[in-house]
This record gives C-alpha cells, sequence and structure tokens, in this order.
C-alpha cells in the first residue's frame, strides 16, 4: 500500500506504486533524531547513491553505449530497417487500441465500485487487480488455450474459419489482460477520496447523470486519469511475457518491439537489439517524467 | 438570484440519486469475465483434462523440480536483497535532505518503467564476462551472468520499488516525538531504530517483501536473458512452461502453468493479508 492506507482497504500494490508515495513535503520538515551523525549520515547517502547509480543508472547507460558503439550510421540503419520499423508501428497500434479501452473500463470500474455500496465490493477489487498477481507467461498459455486450435473456444472458431492465436488480434487481448488493472486501480484510490457530495449535489440541482460525469467528476479525476493512462501505455508497449507466447513471433508481422529485441538480441545482432532498446527506453524515461509532472499536479 | 425549484424528498432518497450502476457494473463484471476470469478459466479446464497420475508426473518430474528450485530460491535471494536495498534507500530519501535527492527518488521506479525485455539484454551486457561490471567477477572467478547470480539480479532489479514504496510513506508518518521520547531515554541511535523505529515499519516492510517476491516468482523477460537456461540449471519455470509449448506438449504446458498460478493465488492471498495486518496496525486497533 504505498501512500497512505486506501480506504478499501483491499486495494493491493502488486505493480507501479500509488501517487501518493510522492515525499509529502510537510512530513519532512519533522526532523528526524536518529542517524543524524555526520559519519553514519555521509556513509548511508553515499551507499545509497552508489546503489542508484551502479543498479538503477548504470543498466540505462549500457543500452545506449551499446546502441551508439558504431557510431550514428549504423544505429539510424537498424532504427529503420524494414521489421524493426515492423515493431515500433505494431507497438504503437497496440497501446493505440488497448490503452482506451482500458481506460473505459477503468472509469467504469471505479465508478461502480466507489459511488454505491454492494456485497461483494472487496473480492471485485481483488479480481480486478488479478492480472497484477498473474505471472505474464500464465496470462498468455491462458488465451492459448481459449483461443488456440487445442483451446476451449478452438472447435468453435474452426468452424468459424477465424484465426485468434499468433495474429494481431492475439497481441491485443493479451495486452488487454496483463494492463487491465492500470487505470481502474488508480481512479478508484481518487475518486473514493474524493467522495460523492458533489455529485450528489449537481443530480439534485436537476443535472443529468451524464452532464455530472463530464462536468463535475471528470474534472476532479483527470490527473488520476491522465496517470493511470500512462503507467497502462508504458506496460503495454513494453509487454514481453504474455504476448511472446501468442503472437508466434512472425519477423514483419506479429513482432512488437520488445519480441524483436528479443529476435535482434538472439541473432547478435547487437547494435540492433540495443537500437531498439533505446526507443523503449526513452519511452520508460518520459513516462517517468510524465509521473513525476502529474505527482507535482496534486 | 434564481429561485431554487423546491424538491425536498430528494435529500431522503439519496442513496439512488447517482445512476448508473447497472451500466458500469455490468461493463465491469462483462469486462473482467471475458478479459480476465475465461482465459483464466480455459487454462484451469485444460489442466484439469490431464489425470491425476498425467498431472502428478509432469509437475513433479525432476526437470520441472529443479526448475522450482531454482525459481523459489533465487526469488528468496531477489526479496532478501531488495529487503536490504529497500530499506536503505527508503531511510535515506526520507530522512535526508542531498542534492540528488529527487533524482534518486524518481530513479527508483525506473524498474516498473522500464520494458522487463529492455532490462534483460541490459543486464546480460552488464554483467556478462565482458561486460562492464561482469569482467571484475570475471577475473575474480565468479560468474554473473548466465548463472544464478544473474538470475537473482534480473529478479531484484525488475521488483526493486516494492520495499522502497511500501516503506517510504511509514517512515514519512512516523512520529518524530518517539524519537525525542528515546532520545530522552538515553537510547543510542541504534536503539531508537532497532526497538523504536523499525517495529512500527515492519509491517509495511515485510508486505513490500512479500510482493518484491511474488513478482519476482513470475518474472520471465528480465530473466531469460541473462539466465543462460541449461535444463537443471538455470531453467525457470516460466520457461519450461514456453518450451512445453514449443514442443507441442500442450497438457505438460498447461499443467506447469497452473502451478505458477496456484503460486500466485497463494501469494496473493498472502500478501492480502499482510496488508491487512498493515492497515490494522496503523489504525491501531
Amino acid at each position: 500500500m504505498a501512500g497512505f492506507p486506501s480506504p478499501i482497504g483491499s486495494a493491493v500494490v502488486t505493480d507501479l506504486p500509488a501517487p501518493h508515495a510522492a515525499a509529502d513535503e510537510n512530513a519532512r520538515k519533522h526532523r528526524r533524531r536518529v542517524g543524524q551523525g555526520p559519519v553514519i549520515r555521509r556513509v548511508l547517502i553515499g551507499l545509497a547513491v552508489l546503489v542508484g547509480a551502479v543498479f538503477l543508472l548504470l543498466p540505462v547507460a549500457v543500452i545506449f553505449a551499446h546502441a551508439f558503439r558504431l557510431g550514428l550510421g549504423p544505429y539510424w540503419e537498424a532504427i529503420s530497417e524494414s521489421s524493426t520499423a515492423h515493431a515500433i508501428w505494431l507497438t504503437v497500434l497496440t497501446a493505440v487500441v488497448v490503452v482506451p479501452i482500458n481506460t473505459g473500463f477503468g472509469i467504469a470500474a471505479a465508478w461502480a465500485i466507489t459511488r454505491f455500496s454492494f456485497k461483494g465490493k472487496k473480492l471485485l477489487i481483488t479480481i480486478i487487480e488479478i492480472p497484477f498477481s498473474i505471472s505474464p507467461i500464465v496470462a498468455g498459455v491462458a488465451y492459448l488455450f481459449l483461443y488456440g486450435s487445442q483451446g476451449l473456444l478452438g472447435p468453435l472458431l474452426k468452424a468459424a474459419d477465424v484465426q485468434i492465436m499468433f495474429t494481431v488480434p492475439a497481441i491485443l487481448l493479451a495486452s488487454l489482460f496483463v494492463t487491465s488493472p492500470f487505470v481502474a486501480r488508480e481512479l478508484i484510490a481518487v475518486m473514493q477520496m474524493q467522495g460523492n457530495e458533489y455529485e450528489e449535489a449537481a443530480l439534485s440541482l436537476g443535472a443529468s447523470g451524464f452532464k455530472t460525469f463530464l462536468t463535475v467528476t471528470l474534472p476532479n479525476m483527470k490527473w488520476g486519469l491522465l496517470y493511470g493512462a500512462i503507467l497502462c501505455n508504458a506496460r503495454v508497449m513494453g509487454e514481453f511475457g504474455a504476448v511472446s507466447v501468442v503472437s508466434g513471433n512472425i519477423r514483419g508481422e506479429t513482432n512488437t518491439l520488445p519480441l524483436q529485441i528479443e529476435l535482434l538480441f538472439n541473432d547478435f545482432s547487437s547494435v540492433g537489439a540495443f537500437a531498439a532498446a533505446t526507443i523503449l527506453t526513452l519511452l520508460a524515461l518520459v513516462s517517468l517524467c510524465g509521473k513525476l509532472w502529474l505527482e507535482r499536479q496534486r | 438570484m434564481t429561485e431554487i425549484p423546491m424538491t425536498p424528498p430528494r435529500s431522503y432518497r439519496r442513496r439512488h440519486v447517482i445512476p448508473g450502476f447497472g451500466l458500469t457494473m455490468g461493463i465491469t463484471i462483462a469486462y473482467l469475465g471475458v478479459v480476465v476470469l475465461l482465459p483464466i478459466l480455459a487454462l484451469i479446464l485444460k489442466a484439469a483434462g490431464l489425470s491425476a497420475a498425467e498431472y502428478w508426473a509432469v509437475i513433479s518430474s525432476a526437470r520441472a523440480v529443479a526448475t522450482y528450485k531454482i525459481t523459489v530460491g533465487s526469488a528468496l535471494m531477489a526479496a532478501l536483497a531488495n529487503a536490504a536495498i529497500g530499506l536503505l534507500l527508503a531511510w535515506v530519501l526520507v530522512s535526508y535532505e542531498f542534492p540528488g535527492r529527487r533524482v534518486l527518488d524518481a530513479l527508483v521506479d525506473l524498474p516498473f518503467a522500464l520494458p522487463t525485455a529492455v532490462a534483460g539484454i541490459s543486464l546480460t551486457a552488464l554483467l556478462g564476462p565482458n561486460g562492464w561490471v561482469g569482467q571484475f567477477f570475471e577475473s575474480a572467478g565468479i560468474r554473473l551472468a548466465y548463472a544464478q547470480p544473474g538470475i537473482v539480479i534480473a529478479m531484484a532489479f525488475t521488483s526493486l520499488p516494492f520495499v522502497v514504496r511500501t516503506v517510504q510513506p511509514v517512515l514519512e508518518e512516523f512520529d518524530p516525538e518517539a524519537e525525542e521520547a528515546g532520545v530522552m531515554l538515553g537510547a543510542n541511535d541504534w536503539q531508537i531504530f532497532a526497538r523504536v523505529i523499525f517495529p512500527s515499519i515492519l509491517p509495511a516492510f515485510i508486505a513490500g517483501c512479500a510482493l518484491s517476491f511474488a513478482r519476482s516468482l513470475g518474472e520471465f523477460g528480465a530473466v531469460i536473458f541473462i539466465a543462460g537456461n541449461l535444463p537443471m540449471e538455470t531453467e525457470i519455470t516460466a520457461l519450461l512452461a514456453v518450451i512445453r509449448l514449443e514442443e507441442f506438449e500442450y497438457p505438460a504446458a498447461a499443467a506447469l502453468a497452473s502451478v505458477m498460478l496456484l503460486a500466485a493465488f497463494v501469494m496473493l492471498f498472502i500478501t492480502n493479508a499482510i496488508q491487512l495486518w498493515h492497515l490494522r496496525y496503523v489504525r491501531g486497533d
């Protein structure tokens, strides 16, 4: 439970931490007494910075060092190579389809959970968060046994002559599964804190439900919504395990960027793999900056 | 001033003022059913299609058991490493003001933002025999990449933020007067930390470690690049499931995936229980 305890109680942090984790500047004003000796202080700060530099910064530096090892020309060649370019396109397409759908789901789920009381609410929240707890490989295998030729719906799909496994729709479905909790979890936390007084006021003054949502609820939750969408987008574009099981890894057809990185890496095309990795690394850094900016907005 | 229409009875019907329950609940349940629950059901049905003897043969084979040992053992070590690193980072970020604190704070989230495949190839390049870090260990006779230490480091990297982000807020809200009291009573720094501060962050700390462990159990992308993937030695359970799929051994893949699913549900139950304990601790009842 990053941040303060959620009023819902069972909302579990199983992936990216909630926004409230940002240092609360008021709390920092209390001067800590323990560990303020000049030696212990320097040793601990030194250790923490060392861990940050070696464990967090160095892996990022390695990616760029390897990508530009042969200079700018080979880097550009690697990025614009046709199967890598196709992988970039497919990754963007996946995000464009998946993020809005999971945002819509997140809004609906948060509305139902935070604006009404009903039995089984905790169970519902736990079910929403299941994808965070399950290995992406298990998710991929599960989809294979649902839509694959050996799967639950296999005979039905075959009769209708529809192929889902090892096509782009399979990638979209697996990505939907893996990232479905992101927006929902953010919005549940935000809307729970806000309560429904404003909406009740708007409704009792005669606004329609939809108008109330657009003019009262949406402006109040816009930062939480954006925050969840950023996290969802970062995960969709970077998802590897689930997508690798269902995509079939057809070069230039069903390879997303992370799969393309694996393929190039296993082909000993080091510059190609790391060049492709720089794009996803930049995306990660942009997501972190966006997250930081959003935390300041609140 | 416009006149407010007189509709007093509305306030008595508060519970039903907000519309959209049927619509949003319908969408939520339908979506969860189709996207989340149906595939899981399909997996369970597939695994249940095996006879008990077949199922047992798959999940208790020597190769499968070796993968459990490697996966669970590495995840435990990664969680222990994150316990120490996470506590250090949380403490330093909360207690001290120094140049670069904000950057370090933001950097802690990097492992969650960086795609696992990118982390995998990056750590492999860094820790490999010719890598920036790996070469020093290699000359000392220690192999990091393509051996278990590599698996542990990859798992620790991808789950690093959990301990920091669960402990940090509790440490921030820790009452400084309790520290003052310790100082008044003549306790030294270590005594105050061990007897006053640490017990109050313990539930959050354990929750963070459990989340880190659970995440490491299922980690795939970062691990397979660095593991070396030798059967019986450096093969994780998730990879064995994928190998069985590629060999078209679908029942075996289903059985192995069902073991991982069960482990995930057990960990979900445990982390939920710890969080409840943590909440009770915070509220003091």
